[in-house]
């Protein structure tokens, strides 16, 4: 049920995917988009989907996973690939019918979009899936952090989306409770006319709003009660340090984009 | 005896195929007959809570069967649907799903949904807030403005006015103060004697299930460890510890006097039999 939504889930691993700095991490995932999009033809596809693979494998994410939380985008994915098949010119025509045209050209862009927007989801699922959330809003704090200087609210944002990314997971929990108990009590969610449906979750949604001000408010006294006062002169229990493998990681990064770049020169 | 519910080789995985996958019940067949009290006990994770919500339809069993007064809960949508109103399953914290305006409205939520009629409806509001001590002048007051404990009974009388042949509370007296306590499981033995109910308790007190249960059924990472009356089950102390549970107050004292070599009888597990047996000892009449 709700409990089956992947996106933005952590799996705790001990992979080196896992344990390299968030940081390095997200530039990562930054320079492989970059990537994916500077490449052209089937040779720098197959590279970007090689490295892809490799990465899935050492971080020992499964398949599995990977596929059930693109189950959503299924859509999406289908639509890009069905729009590039038929409405790209160029190359001989392989099928003519009133406004269809599929041409090998088509073909081809339509299976390259496809396995390019495939490899862009795995790329940042593989962000969230092996970088605890904690973790990612410290590192885009400390890498926007120059921001500061002209006065954008980087802690403020970045602690505020650490917030809601900690208790998603919780609301979800307690979303699922709630509808239990009120089942137990005869309450039917799943029949009926579209008033009576939104009549229904009057009992759902009150409880959960309720319970949502209630830890909002014990959340914000238990940080005063420690003496939060916003970002400012706040030191880190968990600092992050850019370890041998980060540089060796951002290194190949680099190499994966300029190696991509010239084939796109080359037109391979 | 014909049995009210009947569970056969019930077995229930969470987030199958995920790496989070975890099999919370394990191959669970129980009975349990008309007008029982059975306390059900057992180690935190040890998969109270999730053989309680099959036994109402809210969970489905990934194999095995649940019957209720033989028939399969889940054989068709409206079996699933009407057992809701037969079992009546009282959640953990259940003061989180009061959700109406007034209490009045909050208890009569789930007579509401029975299509019962109106004269019906209050009846059983009223039954339900006398039983679990809700007087009738916080009828009109928020359920959200009430103390914790007030709350919790308010929340209990909800399940309650449905009327179910079958009340099954999951630790009903977690997190309340002795007294709350107290009033909590009198509640319960009151509904069962004015109703005859059938009862079944989940509870982290040795005390309250040597109290007021019958039988006793301890679970242990997913299966049912031990069944049957508080005799039987406090006489296997060493095993209980084993599983991180305790015996009763009474039972370890009886046990430790033992150890010093006082002939006590077996089989002492509340505070009145092990009064008796002590003053038994001491040549029979109390001194006050
Ligand atoms: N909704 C859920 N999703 C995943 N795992 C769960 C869920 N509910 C319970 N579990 C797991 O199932 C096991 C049994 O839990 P539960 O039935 O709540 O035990 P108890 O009520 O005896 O404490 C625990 O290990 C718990 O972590
Ligand atoms: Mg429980």
């Amino acid at each position: 049920m709700l409990k089956d939504i992947t996106i933005g889930q952590y799996f705790p691993g001990n992979t080196i995917i896992h344990r390299l700095d968030p940081r390095t991490k997200l530039i990562l995932v930054v320079v492989y988009i970059a990537a994916l999009f500077t490449a052209r033809e089937w040779l720098s596809y197959g590279v970007m989907l090689l490295v892809t693979c490799a990465i899935v494998a050492v971080s020992r994410i499964s398949v599995r996973t990977l596929t059930r939380g693109m189950k959503p985008l299924v859509f999406i994915i289908c639509f890009t690939g069905v729009l590039n098949l038929f409405y790209t010119t160029g190359g001989t025509t392989l099928f003519d019918w009133w406004i269809f045209h599929v041409t090998t050209e088509g073909v081809k862009r339509a299976v390259m979009m496809v396995v390019r927007i495939l490899m862009l989801i795995s790329g940042t699922f593989l962000l969230t899936y092996t970088t605890s959330p904690m973790a990612l809003t410290d590192g885009l704090e400390l890498l926007l952090n120059p921001l500061k200087k002209i006065h954008v609210p980087i802690h403020e944002m970045s602690m505020v989306m650490s917030m809601a990314l900690r208790f998603i997971p919780t609301l979800i929990e307690e979303t699922d409770k709630i509808m239990s108990a009120q089942r137990a009590r005869g309450a039917d969610f799943e029949t009926g006319k579209l008033l009576e449906r939104a009549k229904a979750l009057l009992p759902l949604l009150v409880p959960l709003f309720v319970s949502a001000f209630r830890r909002a408010d014990e959340l914000a006294i238990a940080m005063e009660s420690r003496c939060y006062h916003g970002g400012e002169g706040r030191t880190r229990m968990k600092q992050l340090r850019m370890a041998g493998r980060d540089w060796l990681a951002l290194f190949s990064g680099a190499a994966l984009l300029a190696l991509i770049i010239v084939m796109n020169v080359y037109g391979l | 005896m014909e049995s009210v519910i009947r569970t056969e080789n019930l077995t229930h995985v969470y987030s199958r195929g995920t790496p989070f996958e975890k099999t919370a019940i394990h191959d669970v067949s129980v009975e349990i007959h008309p007008g029982e009290l059975v306390a059900v006990i057992g180690h935190t994770g040890s998969g109270k809570s999730t053989f309680m919500q099959h036994l109402n339809g809210l969970l489905r069993p990934d194999s095995g069967s649940v019957y209720v007064d033989g028939e399969d809960i889940f054989a068709s949508k409206e079996a699933t649907r009407d057992v809701r109103f037969k079992v009546g399953l009282v959640f953990q914290y259940p003061e989180y799903q009061l959700f109406e305006e007034t209490v009045y409205r909050d208890i009569s939520f789930g007579p509401r949904n029975m299509k019962l009629s109106e004269s019906e409806r209050d009846e059983r509001v009223r039954e339900a807030a006398r039983l679990t001590g809700v007087g009738e002048e916080l009828f009109e007051r928020s359920p959200l403005e009430l103390s914790g404990g007030q709350k919790r009974r308010v929340a209990i009388a909800g399940v309650m006015a449905m009327r179910p042949r079958v009340l099954i509370l999951d630790e009903p007296t977690a997190g309340l103060d002795p007294a709350g306590c107290a009033g909590v499981i009198r509640n319960i033995t009151d509904y069962r004697e004015e109703t005859g109910s059938t009862v079944l308790l989940v509870t982290h007190s040795m005390d309250d299930a040597a109290k007021i249960a019958g039988r006793l059924i301890v679970f242990h990472e997913g299966t049912i460890a031990m069944d049957g009356t508080p005799d039987e089950v406090f006489s296997r102390q060493r095993e209980l510890v084993e599983m991180g549970l305790d015996v009763p107050q009474s039972a370890a004292i009886a046990d430790a006097l033992r150890a010093r070599g006082v002939a006590l009888p077996a089989s002492i597990y509340t505070s009145r039999s092990l009064r008796e047996a002590v003053l038994d000892l001491a040549g029979g009449v109390a001194p006050c």
